[in-house]
């Protein structure tokens, strides 16, 4: 049973009780303007990113059913081509979509196990020194203009690996993927020590109390303590892998190319609309239109890696 | 390193387990203990009180060399003699690890780690390399009845540690120092984020405890001291005040200042 249930039901309060309401008590209009402005400007401010969001995903779906109208959904999934500039022309976005994941894959084998690791040591086996000299660079490499990173793929990683692997073409997805992955390096180890240095002092001595060396310590305690914060790093990787456009046209080749061997050239998802925005096809072609649903993929990617994200935030929400 | 000897007497009968001799510890330019000595007699529980920021805290977490976690901590002179090694554990030829394999501690406030009931008794074992599934879950077991909570918990080990009560926590956090069999265990004010039924268990089981470990524990509650330990020390700027067998000690204190401490005078 409610207490409302039991109490009589009384009167609203009004200012008949007491001798009414004295000047000093009295709600100000000035006060209440003041505060309603404010709420209006800081509620505009909220709702402009919203509308600015709402905008793009009202474009690229309004865009990409102009296309679809033309070609069927079957056919831009499981169709293996992708030629929308040839007379016969074929939209298979699994061509695209080989290249984005082959990259992204080669990207994140080096930024994951890399990231993780500098994020440990920085974290638990760096002096305060060290960390204050070295993690400013650590940022520092994630601000390097990536179109800067194409041109060390294409002009000195390239030419290195192919000292070693002298098959491989000029452009390859391998050695866009690599720098690739040493771009998103700073964003993995950043996040992740972050997530690590907010594990309670208080863990790390219990740990340590009880006999374990640095290294059981941060694998053992700290990391999965922090596991749900470096798998929102993971994923924020994930995305920077997927989205990134300049290293791949500029050191990836561009060819759509339905492979998911790394020492091929490639054009991925993001490096297919440069080359498409940059060209001089008529807007309202099919050809044109395209880019729209390739944006779309992407745009439905990084979406899903996000919910991922945050799936994987409450799942694995360390209690301590 | 070369000990000072010259301690303050025991009482007859009881072995000692660690001996503090003149120990003079820095946090940076702090003189946090100033030429503390006191003996720890095995199979009893030894209390420290005093004043917050006494050094009470500072003494403890020498014993299993906490202090070397942090730059800027020093100790400075003298040392902790464990018996029956007859080894300064300060020295720095010593590993801290292995000291802390032999003392274990129970903090202030439970911090069981993020792992399940099992795997947080089982962690001190598994630093130790120890694979076996069978002898992981008989040790596991005899540590969780050993901190007298094996009744509540043996049909949800697989819940997460955090998922218990305040009280149950500490006990948790008791079974993990516990599952390794040490010789010392710390309490570092073990009951001050409890509530008092369940500092009434902790009290109870610490006094169980000392059939198996000699307990050095920290309190900011002086009728805890007088209930659970056999030995007490009064602790105050640093400075080791008083050292006695605890119904002494609080009978009838040899110092003035731990006369006015205990009798609520001051502190």
């Amino acid at each position: 049973m409610t207490a409302s249930a039991v109490l009589p039901s009384r009167p609203v309060p009004s200012a008949s009780l007491g001798r009414g309401v004295s000047d000093r008590l009295r709600k100000k209009a000035s006060r209440h303007v003041k505060e309603r402005i404010i709420e209006a400007l800081l509620f505009s401010a909220a709702a402009f990113s919203v509308f600015v969001t709402v905008a793009i995903v009202y474009v690229l779906v309004k865009e990409s059913w102009v296309f679809f109208e033309t070609v069927p959904l079957s056919d831009f999934l499981f169709d293996t081509q992708w030629t929308p500039l040839f007379d016969d022309a074929h939209y298979g976005i699994m061509v695209l979509l080989s290249g984005t994941l082959t990259s992204s894959g080669v990207a994140l084998l080096v930024a994951i196990p890399l990231g993780t690791v500098i994020a440990i040591y920085l974290s638990e086996f760096a002096g305060f020194k060290v960390r204050e000299i070295a993690k400013p660079f650590l940022e520092l490499l994630g601000g390097v203009p990536t179109i800067v990173y194409g041109y060390f793929a294409l002009t000195f990683l390239t030419p290195l690996l192919q000292k070693i692997y002298p098959d491989l073409p000029g452009f390859n997805l391998l050695s866009a993927g690599l720098v690739m992955g040493i771009m998103i390096i700073p964003y993995v180890a950043s996040l992740s020590e972050d997530a690590m240095r907010a594990v309670p002092m208080a863990l790390r001595e219990g740990s340590y109390a009880m006999g374990a060396t640095r290294l059981q310590t941060a694998l053992w305690v700290v990391t999965p303590a922090a596991i749900s914060g470096i798998a929102s790093a993971y994923i924020l990787g994930i995305s920077r892998a997927v989205g990134e456009t300049m290293i791949l046209a500029v050191a990836a080749g561009m060819q759509p190319n339905l492979t998911f061997n790394p020492t091929e050239p490639g054009a991925t998802i993001t490096s297919y609309i440069v080359q498409v925005a940059l060209g001089d096809l008529p807007h309202g072609s099919i050809g044109y239109q395209t880019i729209f649903a390739a944006g779309l993929t992407l745009l439905l990617m990084t979406l899903a890696f996000n919910l991922l994200g945050y799936w994987l935030k409450k799942r694995f929400r360390e209690v301590y | 390193m070369q000990i000072p000897t010259g301690t303050q007497p025991g009482v007859e009968g009881a072995v000692l387990k660690a001996d503090v001799r003149e120990l003079d510890f820095y946090y940076g330019a702090f003189h946090a203990l100033k030429r503390v000595s006191m003996p720890i007699h095995d199979h009893m529980v030894t209390s420290l009180i005093g004043p917050s920021g006494c050094g009470k805290s500072t003494l403890l977490r020498c014993f299993n060399r906490m202090h070397d976690l942090y730059p800027g901590n020093r100790y400075a002179g003298g040392g902790i003699v464990l018996y029956p090694d007859d080894t300064n554990l300060l020295a720095p030829e010593v590993d801290p690890i292995e000291v802390r394999m032999r003392i274990s501690m129970v903090f202030q406030k439970p911090n069981p780690f993020p792992k399940s009931i099992y795997e947080n008794v089982a962690y001190s074992l598994r630093v130790r390399g120890m694979r076996n599934k069978n002898e992981l879950d008989d040790r596991v077991e005899s540590a969780l009845k050993g901190a007298a909570l094996w009744s509540e918990v043996s049909n949800r080990l697989k819940e997460l540690g955090a998922n218990l009560s305040g009280g149950q926590q500490q006990r948790l956090c008791i079974a993990r120092a516990l599952a390794s069999d040490p010789e010392i265990i710390l309490f570092d004010e073990p009951t001050s984020a409890l509530d008092p039924i369940a500092t009434a268990s902790i009290e109870e089981l610490i006094i169980e405890l000392k059939e198996k470990v000699t307990i050095l524990i920290v309190t900011h509650n002086m009728q805890q001291a007088a209930r659970i330990s056999d030995f007490t020390a009064y602790m105050y700027l640093g400075e080791m005040v008083e050292f006695g067998v605890t119904d002494q000690l609080f009978i009838k204190p040899q110092k003035k200042a731990t006369e006015d401490y205990i009798t609520g005078r001051f502190g």
